[in-house]
């Protein structure tokens, strides 16, 4: 296992998987290729049985989706640019002022180190034998302690009414958290997520994840030395603030464009400097009744 | 780092973004949630002086706080209970115990001092066992502390940056409103020769929790914008000019007077629930401003030497 592996395994993965432990999975989504077709939003909604939301029409180019979130768990992003695609070589992108017309399929990071993971107080969020972050419905109460702590902002509570409610709670909100499986049910079987089966460009690749890596390195190279403005790859390093992605991407510019956060850290990373914090201002507050019992005669 | 730079060069002093929408997702919590900041730390702080009260031989003070403490802790589990997505599954909540989550660990904190100030409180009221009594009573005031904080490590426990990074200064902010409500609360119900310790701790927590939460709003500096900006700004402002003004009247007459300590103790406890609710709003305006989220991470990345291979 190469050093690199090492930084970006999960903690108690694959040990405490013991001999279920498989090859870490993931995402390598390669933008450059990327035609914003939206056949891996539509592939994952079909095949992960996501209801139906409103329909809005934002104006935002192409991308009615928005972002991610409780019925979305793949989002194609369309950003118009006045900037050359490439900055040498031959043909017409390189033109200065033409429109360069970016698009990238977002998708749940199945983060090494998962702050919803971390967070979640029922159990509910899981780390896989394949290495990948998901939620089991049936044990998920709806704290929704996950949503803010996702520094992707990736996972939501689902506020459409559920068909499965019992009794009192019949046509009441779903109420419970949903995101990207990875295709848990496809995966467990061998087979590839359904957002990568309908690619049509192969920008959405799955597999194992130190070969996904590899493969990004090469197609970086490929598009550094073929002059393209701004290529780079986001996630792919195991030393980053959420200890590299499962889900990683080659972009063409930086990740905030995108709508995404260019530099996450996993917030339990400070856990025991916020528990320190909380334990020390307990200890005030208990000084203070002290303070305040003993500091007078009545 | 995650990012390896090409050669788009960014546009100096503009955070860019994707048509101006959040990078995070907004909290999915509702009022119930900055109502149990305020109840929870009532009750801890209820249960810490209920009890020094108790061994300093304040009898009255120790059963005022006593039953303040059981309202506190009563309404807590139900109001956490009421905002989950799916209350039938509430126990759910206690299916294991997680370190990683300070959800699971306050949950654990409040079943812990709920039922111990429950039994207590049933001695109290049945009149039996003053020994044995003190055993909960203990309980109670050893998990009263936790139980005013870990709110506070909850919240900067998330991607939020106003919560996040704020967390060394949150739990003395907590810490501070909890006190300073317990002691309101009891200076309100108890003729004002019984509350003297009531409402040094009132105007203390007051003082205290003012003092906190202005040095972490100065400490946030550019962060800390949601707390001089909308809902939260109005909040932050009344909760200092009411517990502040509370605090006055407690000192200046509430000793003295009975209408003095009532509405003093009041306007405390107005101001601190006041203050939670601040810190609840601005944690939702935080996460819906995408510059938030990437200008200190930008200057992060900056200040480890723009965006070098590793």
């Amino acid at each position: 296992m190469s050093s690199l592996e090492e930084r970006s395994t999960p903690l108690a993965w694959p040990e405490s998987y013991g001999e279920e432990a498989r090859e870490r999975v993931g995402f390598f989504t390669d933008t450059s290729v990327c035609i914003g077709c939206k056949a891996c939003e539509v592939a994952c909604k079909e095949w992960n049985l996501i209801p139906q939301r409103e329909l809005r029409w934002t104006g935002e180019s192409y991308d009615n989706t928005s972002a991610l979130g409780s019925e979305a768990w793949r989002h194609v992003a369309f950003v118009e640019q006045r900037a050359p695609l490439r900055l040498d070589g031959d043909g017409p992108e390189r033109v200065d002022g033409a429109l360069r017309w970016l698009m990238s399929s977002d998708v749940c990071k199945h983060c090494t180190h998962a702050a919803c993971l971390d967070v979640c107080p029922t159990g509910a969020l899981f780390r896989t034998e394949l290495g990948t972050v998901v939620v089991q419905e049936d044990v998920c109460n709806g704290c929704g302690y996950c949503v803010p702590a996702c520094p992707f902002g990736v996972i939501d509570r689902r506020e459409l009414p559920a068909a499965d409610r019992p009794g009192p709670f019949a046509g009441k909100p779903d109420g419970r958290v949903w995101k990207c499986t990875l295709c848990y049910d496809r995966t467990k079987g061998g087979h590839e997520p359904a957002c990568a089966k309908a690619c049509p460009t192969d920008s959405i690749q799955f597999g194992p994840l130190d070969e996904l890596r590899g493969r990004a390195e090469r197609r970086l190279e490929k598009l550094r030395s073929e002059g393209w403005n701004g290529a780079r790859l986001y996630g792919e390093d195991g030393q980053d603030g959420v200890g590299g992605f499962g889900a990683f991407f080659l972009l063409l510019d930086e990740p905030e464009v995108y709508g995404l956060p260019p530099d996450p850290v996993v917030p339990t990373r400070r856990l025991p400097e916020l528990y320190a914090a909380a334990a020390v201002a307990a200890a005030a507050l208990v000084a203070g009744v002290a303070g305040a019992l003993l500091g007078g005669r009545r | 780092m995650s990012v390896r730079d090409g050669s788009v060069t960014r546009p100096r002093g503009e955070a860019r973004s994707y048509y101006g929408r959040p990078i995070l997702k907004e909290p999915v919590w509702k009022p119930e949630i900055p109502l149990y900041l305020f109840a929870g730390g009532l009750a801890g702080a209820s249960s810490v002086l209920g009890f020094a009260a108790r061994v300093t031989g304040r009898e009255r003070l120790a059963r005022t706080s006593l039953w303040v403490g059981l309202a506190g802790e009563l309404a807590s589990p139900a109001l956490l209970v009421a905002d989950l997505g799916r209350p039938e599954r509430f126990l759910n909540m206690l299916r294991v115990f997680k370190v990683t989550s300070p959800m699971s660990v306050g949950s654990w904190v409040l079943a812990g001092s709920g039922a111990a100030t429950t039994a207590e409180a049933a001695c109290e009221a049945l009149g039996i066992l003053p020994r044995l009594r003190l055993v909960p009573a203990a309980a109670s005031a050893a998990l009263g502390g936790p139980l005013a904080t870990y709110t506070a490590a909850l919240l900067a426990d998330t991607a939020v940056p106003v919560w996040h990074e704020a967390r060394r200064e949150l739990p003395f902010v907590f810490g501070a409103s909890a006190a300073a409500s317990a002691g309101a609360a009891a200076a309100l119900l108890l003729p004002p020769g019984e509350a003297g310790p009531a409402r040094r701790l009132a105007v203390g927590g007051a003082l205290a929790g003012t003092a906190a939460a202005a040095v972490m709003e100065r400490r946030l500096g550019f962060v800390g914008e949601p707390y001089r900006q909308g809902a939260a700004g109005r909040l932050a402002r009344a909760a200092g000019a009411a517990a502040l003004a509370g605090a006055a009247l407690l000192a200046g007459r509430g000793g003295r007077s009975r209408a003095a300590a009532v509405a003093g103790g009041a306007l405390v406890l107005a101001g601190e629930l006041a203050r939670r609710w601040s810190v609840f709003e601005a944690g939702f305006q935080s996460a819906r401003d995408p510059r938030y989220v990437v200008e200190p991470q930008r200057a992060r990345l900056s200040a480890r030497g723009a965006t070098p291979e590793r």
